[in-house]
């Protein structure tokens, strides 16, 4: 049954303030309650039990810097398709042959893409 | 108006309150399946059957110290899980479980559903890069690389029932299928699914937190409530993904003689069976073997689904 009065999105917002001073109000009532026995060895990164050898701020490899690229480009062209795959039947004969070449210039930029090497990880 | 605002919170509150029971159980419940698929008992000792376990892993982690590394840059330290947590609750908003039972209906439904994801991947990234430890920032980049790349192909993997279902709306998606969408489109079905596991981190691509090689992956560092957080958000985001599979491909509510919400539950813990199965089932994956799936395999077999489907509706 639709809300007659308000708008749909009012219930999301709700939901959102209740997510938020859930996660924010059991996270403070832990911090009263719980125990504090910190020392220095304790708060130390994580390295198998040994001292932590360098500061955790390594170079980022390329491929993940690519990887991202990639998601950027794709993902827009499925957001493009979204609302094109909502009006299919009403776009008829043209709005399939727009999509495919679409499609098809997509591909030509993946087989790049793929060529250059992109996909690999090694 | 205050009627409208009353009816919404006590929808609200109903379903926030089953979606964190089931959310809490479905820990003990993958405990339970995993260790009678290995011929053990699972937990057994607190409460008849184990079933209060869920309850005491709870307390236990609410009273537990919180440490925060001294490297870690506190602030984001703190935000990553509760973004995680908000991202994954929020999602609960729109899931019908019935005709008439769900907190609102917005006529953009998946498209809500996937942004809000997204923002929710970002949780993880920033778990991983602000805990300052090898592991967690080796867990993050992973992750980002993993999940961004499988939404992509999540996302591509549903234009084909939209172009059926010609709605964004998850009520009018299910109502467009007298039969349900899974037989029409086979190929979407199982690279949803796929897509889906490598986007919730479940077992064979659960490379951000692999423990053989990255110790825990993004939260490594995390304790305590916090670290219970991830695991809420992990455990809610495998609900929401098998929501709407049921959703999309396998008409919702819709089937005989029983009330809709009991199809829907039955349906819904069909898929929550499959991925804990899978987990029981399969090793994991290489980082490449995993990327190559993805990007060489499921990308051109989605367009292609994508191309074929719009030809068939064409001559049909």
């Amino acid at each position: 049954m639709p809300y007659q009065h308000i708008s749909p999105y009012v219930p999301v917002l709700i939901l959102f303030v209740i997510a938020v001073a859930f996660g924010i109000i059991t996270l403070a009532v832990a911090y009263l309650v719980r125990p504090r026995f910190s020392y220095d060895e304790k708060l130390s990164p994580y390295e198998c039990g040994i001292n932590p050898l360098m500061p955790a701020k390594v170079r980022v490899p390329i491929r993940f810097f690519v990887i991202i690229l990639l998601f950027l480009l794709f993902d827009v062209e499925a957001v493009f398709m979204y609302p094109w795959a909502v009006m299919y039947k009403k776009l008829g004969i043209w709005g399939f042959v727009e999509m495919f070449l679409f499609i098809v210039i997509l591909l030509i930029g993946y087989i790049y893409a793929w060529v250059k090497g992109a996909l690999e990880w090694e | 108006m205050w009627h409208d605002l009353g009816l919404a919170l006590l929808r609200i509150v109903i379903v926030f309150a089953v979606a964190l029971f089931f959310v809490a159980y479905l820990t003990y419940l993958e405990r339970k399946i995993i260790g009678h698929m290995q011929v053990r008992m699972g937990p057994m000792r607190v409460g008849p059957h184990g079933l209060l376990q869920p309850i005491a892993d709870g307390l236990k982690l609410f009273f537990k110290e919180d440490i925060v590394p001294t490297e870690a840059y506190r602030l984001t330290f703190y935000f990553a899980p509760i973004l995680c947590l908000v991202c994954a609750l929020v999602l609960f908003a729109i899931i019908p479980v019935d005709k008439n039972f769900m907190i609102t209906r917005l006529n953009i439904g998946l498209l809500y559903v996937l942004s809000i994801a997204s923002v929710g991947v970002m949780g993880i990234i920033l778990a991983g890069w602000s805990s300052g430890s090898k592991y967690s920032l080796l867990g993050g980049l992973r992750s980002a690389a993993q999940m961004f790349s499988y939404e992509i192909f999540l996302g591509f993997s549903l234009i084909g029932p939209l172009m059926i279902a010609g709605s964004l709306d998850l009520v009018k998606i299910v109502e467009a299928q007298k039969v349900p969408l899974i037989v029409y489109q086979p190929v979407a079905f199982v690279i949803y699914l796929i897509a889906a596991l490598g986007e919730i981190n479940r077992v064979p691509f659960d490379l951000p937190e692999a423990e053989s090689e990255l110790v825990a992956g993004f939260h490594t560092e995390y304790s305590g409530m916090k670290f219970a957080y991830f695991f809420l958000a992990e455990y809610a985001n495998m609900l929401i993904v098998s929501a709407i599979a049921t959703i999309v491909f396998l008409a919702g509510w819709k089937g005989p003689v029983l009330p809709g919400w009991l199809w829907f539950l039955i349906k819904m813990s069909i898929f929550v069976f499959f991925f804990i199965w899978v987990r029981a089932t399969f090793p994991r994956y290489r980082y490449d073997q995993f990327m190559g799936i993805g990007w060489k395999i499921m990308l051109p077999l989605v367009l292609a689904n994508i191309v074929v489907t719009g030809i068939v509706m064409m001559l049909v």
